[in-house]
């Protein structure tokens, strides 16, 4: 008897989605996104889908085919520039519903789902339009002294999507960047897991600090090794956010004229189709 | 000196008194500031490196990745210094969406951490074109609070054109300073609200060790 190999492709992540559910994804604005997962998505039949994400160019790119029925978010950012046409576009248009909150009340969301608890409290949202904007959100008194908090709701996922740099065929996975963003939470808050990496290596390679070991594979039901996967974010140190390829996605994102193009160039042939392009761009 | 060095030392003077806290500057100006507010006032400040370390005189003296930063948040050992697209006469501020919310004429960046920080810590703003665009009457989404709203802890905005605060009895924007060669009319024609204007002085201009300062912290002029 051997440890389960979870080895997968990314079309058969993506295949385990199916309408309307809950996705969450890894990574932080345009940083470690599990973006060959997300491109698999682009090509599949799935729809409807509730995302929830510390939002960058994966939010954008699932808006722009049409995918998302609901985002739950903070904020969406490409960092080095601001804002994702994509997602500004749905938005103006009323083209998606959103449960917006606080950042920090989407890391309470998710612990919560990752602790099995309804709920937890924080003082975020309190006094802004969060409460407006989300009339479902209810705060809770302090059984103790009375002071009055948000109860966040858990943030239970369907599906989560997260990409590391290093795993082994188990779902052992690594992180070899200096933070890592919340993507142990969302496997924890999450029924199904699935990890993609830089490069599958045997459970001897895993070396580095061992804190770097960030899910251990009781948190992960399948592995997919992408290489270049998180592209055009950043996947530090195996390689930083790729800035040309971004600011065209965003000049070709912002102009409903350039768009076709984009999608024809890069989104239409597959993964390995994407990463000739991409090596053809550089 | 130029008017941009004016609002770099208003940015340090943020952070007078601050001691051994996070410093979380959000733009080039305000991180100028906290850096100056470092090597002269305030020594004993923590500053991020805008990715996942807290960088010391001597490079990396700590790890601070996001899911610790929102530890510090709630904490509340922390001043951050954040942008504004819109702000009212009480420090409500909006970073979330222009106009209805279901479907907005403009969509930014979204709520970010606007909520828990005003009311978890210290919060001041900068803002690079003082105008009626961004001090409006009423905005559009709180996202970060304000003083009528049951917090008390916005502390300063630094424009391009002046220092504002809330020391008034009802917590409304009261003009600290103009920077020198701004009038108060070029203020008030700029706001689109009333301000407390009575007590308005001059913002200081930096020292010369100050300016000689922001050079080496800035030496390719990025600020100008």
């Amino acid at each position: 008897m051997t440890v389960r190999d979870k080895r997968m492709s990314a079309a058969e992540v993506a295949a385990e989605l199916s309408d309307g559910m809950t996705v969450g994804i890894g990574g932080w604005g345009s940083r470690r996104k599990p973006m060959a997962l997300v491109r698999a998505i682009l090509d599949s039949p799935a729809r409807d889908l509730t995302i929830v994400s510390y939002g960058g160019p994966d939010v954008g790119l699932l808006c722009a085919a049409g995918k998302v029925r609901r985002l739950v978010f903070g904020f969406v950012s490409l960092d080095s520039i601001a804002y994702d046409p994509w997602f500004q576009r749905v938005r103006q248009q009323g083209g998606i519903e959103v449960s917006e909150y606080d950042e920090g009340m989407l890391y309470s969301g998710l612990l919560a789902a990752s602790h099995r608890l309804p709920f937890l409290p924080i003082r975020a949202g309190l006094g802004s339009d969060v409460m407006r904007v989300n009339p479902d959100l209810l705060t809770v008194r302090s059984p103790y002294d009375d002071e009055e908090l948000v109860a966040m709701p858990a943030l239970t996922l369907d599906v989560a999507l997260v990409h590391l740099n290093r795993a082994d065929r188990h779902g052992n996975g690594q992180y070899l960047g200096p933070d890592p963003y919340f993507d142990d939470l969302f496997c924890l808050a999450a029924k199904r897991r699935f990890l993609s990496c830089e490069r599958i290596v045997d459970t001897a390679e895993l070396d580095g600090p061992p804190q770097s070991l960030l899910t251990n594979r009781m948190m992960v039901d399948g592995v997919v090794e992408t290489p270049n996967g998180a592209h055009f974010t950043s996947c530090v140190p195996d390689y930083g956010r790729d800035e040309k390829f971004q600011r065209h996605y965003a000049k070709s994102a912002a102009d409903e004229e350039l768009w076709p193009s984009f999608v024809d160039q890069f989104l239409s042939r597959g993964e390995t189709g994407y990463q000739l392009a991409v090596q053809g761009m550089s | 000196m130029s008017r941009i060095d004016v609002c770099v030392a208003a940015c340090a003077d943020l952070f007078l008194g601050a001691g051994e806290i996070l410093a979380s500057p959000m733009g080039l100006i305000p991180q100028l500031g906290a850096k100056l507010a470092r090597l002269t006032s305030e020594p004993d400040l923590l500053m991020s490196d805008g990715e996942a370390y807290l960088l010391g005189e001597y490079g990396i003296e700590g790890w601070l990745p996001y899911r610790k930063v929102f530890d510090v948040v709630a904490h509340g050992r922390r001043h951050v210094v954040m942008g504004a697209n819109q702000l009212d006469r009480f420090g409500n501020q909006n970073i979330s969406c222009i106009g209805d919310h279901d479907k907005p004429t403009r969509q930014l960046l979204g709520f970010r951490g606007a909520p828990g920080n005003t009311v978890n810590h210290r919060t001041s703003y900068w803002v690079p074109k003082h105008s009626k665009r961004v001090f409006v009457p009423k905005v559009d989404v709180i996202s970060g609070v304000g003083h009528d709203r049951g917090f008390h802890n916005v502390h300063r905005i630094v424009t391009d054109l002046c220092v504002l605060d809330f020391a008034t009895p009802d917590h409304s924007m009261r003009l600290v300073s103009t920077h020198p060669g701004v009038t108060v009319e070029e203020v008030l024609d700029n706001t689109g609200f009333p301000l407390h204007t009575d007590d308005a002085g001059t913002t200081r201009e930096p020292t010369p060790q100050e300016l000689e300062l922001i050079d080496k912290l800035d030496p390719d002029h990025a600020r100008n």
